[in-house]
């Protein structure tokens, strides 16, 4: 594996005794998009700050293509480009000299073409002249984007890129993150949102309590996160699944009155009509049902639950 | 790719975008000096000097134009630099400092280099403004010059710290006002230390900014109340505190990095 970012036993306690970051190991893959998922306060923002030489780490190292962020800053910082969770900006800095100016304390010599593509790929070339506390929240968004890319970084940080962004510019920010890698920028993400992360990533990484409980393939994570359960509550209790409705691997709750069966709802067939068809035939009755979604959180703790069982029987 | 040993665009930035940021209050930040001085001749030299005429042989008038000078270099110096690295503490703005490819050399380059060309600049501007209301003779004009520098940076180091140190805006005046500018009233600035009486003199001698200023005086007038050599090494001992603590900060990240 080609890995751009090696993370090795990074930890973190900040001064106030708060354990952000237990120590976590992860590894970036060259050319990827990978979404670092989990509730407010997992470690997300610690974990991008400590990369990025904002917060100093507790223990572990940090290697960017080789270059350790501490002894080798100067290499390891060059490469990186952040967009941080909050807009931080100069009040009264025209966009313009903004984006120059970052690209000058990353140490590029001066290049106005390549600062007009970034502003007119971000929708920003007619506010050029406009300073900073003019613009709508999601403009300077995109201004502090055009600043971490003002430096062409090989890898770019966004941390709740679409936090209190409206649709529009949320569906702009996939499509720059989706060029961008074209280029073979890595991109590094936080989001809370499980969508964001299946539309965009190639991997996702879950955090929970500064402590990374996955790290996996979307497309796998999402067949197991992607599923879906319908509950039906019987008019009658069963003493067991009816064999005839063996094929859809149903379980029936402890007094017989609930089945459950979980589907994929992206599946080409769900087999909820030929379910329902099946217990039409046996005869069997049901008052009521209802499908449900696990929410972000529920993942997060069975997630949880079962690295734990893991751990019990290892 | 690769940023050479040193980051010269990286301190350039920094320092056009600190002085980019005096141009927007130009106007005011030159009128306030300009008018200042003005009071100051107006009060002391016509008030005061006509009964005090003469100081080691020098006409009042012209005698208090370096301590004038070094007040507005130390206010200058500390508001400058203390401002420029606290507005980013405060807006945030300082992620992108730290996250760029800047030694902790660097980054005081480009704040103090951009805040001592202030001071500098203000400092002259008050020497012009005092030669309109009286004749100004220069013994050592590039000494001058280089001292005023000295101590520019000198000051412009402490007011980073001050700036790295305050928790808030409030904080960022209470060194200057409490500190700084009673030590230069007392220091010198409109006097000679000579016209005190004992013990007073000599509790005097206690106070550093009286060798800044005596120092400078000498560039002057080639007479001074103290040794120039005692100004210029207190000064120098200063500048290196003052370094030294900076290295200290940015080794430990003190109110830079959580
Ligand atoms: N500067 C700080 N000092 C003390 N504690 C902090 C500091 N920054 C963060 N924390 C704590 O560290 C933990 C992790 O915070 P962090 O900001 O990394 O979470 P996050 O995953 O980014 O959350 P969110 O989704 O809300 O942005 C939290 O408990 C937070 O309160
Ligand atoms: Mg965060």
């Amino acid at each position: 594996m080609d890995s751009v970012l090696s993370i090795r036993g990074l930890s973190k306690t900040y001064k106030s005794g708060t354990v952000a970051l237990k120590p976590v190991d992860l590894e970036i893959r060259r050319g990827e998009i990978f979404a670092l998922l989990g509730p407010n306060g997992a470690g997300k923002t610690t974990l991008i700050s400590i990369v990025c030489g904002l917060v100093n780490p507790s223990g572990g190292t940090v290697t960017i293509d080789g270059h350790d962020i501490v002894r080798d800053y100067r290499a390891a910082r060059t490469k990186i480009g952040l967009v941080p969770q909050e807009l931080h900006t100069d009040a009264f800095e025209p966009v313009w000299s903004t984006v120059s100016f970052s690209r000058g304390l990353f140490g590029r010599p001066g290049d106005d073409a390549y600062i007009e593509k970034v502003l007119r790929d971000l929708s920003l070339w007619d506010k050029r002249r406009t300073i900073m506390k003019e613009l709508s929240g999601g403009m300077k968004r995109r201004v502090m984007i055009a600043k971490a890319l003002a430096h062409e970084p090989e890898i770019l940080f966004l941390d709740e890129p679409t936090a209190g962004v409206d649709v529009e510019l949320r569906r702009d920010m996939w499509n720059l993150v989706r060029q961008l890698r074209e280029r073979g920028v890595t991109i590094i993400l936080t989001t809370h949102y499980i969508e964001e992360a299946e539309e965009m990533a190639d991997r996702v990484g879950v955090i929970n309590k500064g402590e990374l409980i996955l790290v996996e393939e979307k497309d796998a994570l999402m067949r197991k996160l992607g599923k879906k359960e319908l509950t039906l509550q019987l008019a009658e209790p069963l003493a067991a699944v009816p064999p005839e409705l063996a094929d859809w691997n149903l379980t029936l709750n402890g007094d017989g009155t609930e089945l459950h069966y979980v589907f994929d709802p992206k599946g080409e067939r769900t087999g909820i009509p030929s379910l329902l068809t099946a217990m039409r035939d046996s005869g069997i009755q049901f008052k009521d049902l209802n499908t449900h979604q696990s929410s972000l959180e529920e993942i997060f703790v069975s997630l949880v639950s079962d690295r734990r069982l893991g751990e019990a029987r290892s | 790719m690769s940023v050479g040993a040193f980051n010269h665009r990286g301190v350039l930035a920094v320092y056009r975008f600190e002085m980019h940021r005096f141009r927007r209050t130009l106007w005011t930040g030159l009128a306030v000096p300009v008018i200042t001085t003005s009071l100051y001749f107006v009060v002391f030299g016509a008030a005061i000097g006509s009964r005090m005429t003469e100081i080691d042989g020098i006409a009042y008038g012209s005698f208090i134009v370096p301590g004038l000078m070094m007040l507005s270099l130390f206010t200058e110096s500390i508001f400058n630099a203390s401002f420029g690295i606290h507005m980013p503490r405060f807006t945030g703005t300082i992620y992108e400092l730290l996250s760029a490819p800047m030694s902790a050399f660097e980054t005081v380059l480009g704040y103090v280099g951009a805040a001592a060309t202030k001071a500098t600049i203000v400092a002259l501007v008050i020497l012009a403004t005092a030669n309109l209301f009286v004749d100004v003779q220069i013994a050592h004009p590039f000494l001058m010059l280089a001292y005023l520098l000295l101590v520019a940076a000198t000051f412009c180091l402490f007011g980073f710290i001050i700036g790295i140190w305050a928790k808030g805006f409030e904080q960022l005046q209470v060194i200057p006002l409490l500190v700084v500018t009673p030590l230069t009233f007392l220091g010198g600035a409109f006097y000679s230390i000579d016209m005190l009486a004992e013990p007073w003199r000599t509790i005097t001698l206690f106070n550093p900014v009286v060798y800044l200023i005596n120092g400078f005086r000498w560039t002057f007038f080639g007479t001074a109340d103290v040794p120039v050599g005692y100004a210029l090494a207190a000064t120098f001992a200063f500048f290196l505190l003052c370094l030294a603590v900076i290295a200290w900060i940015f080794r430990t990240g003190y109110r830079l990095k959580a």
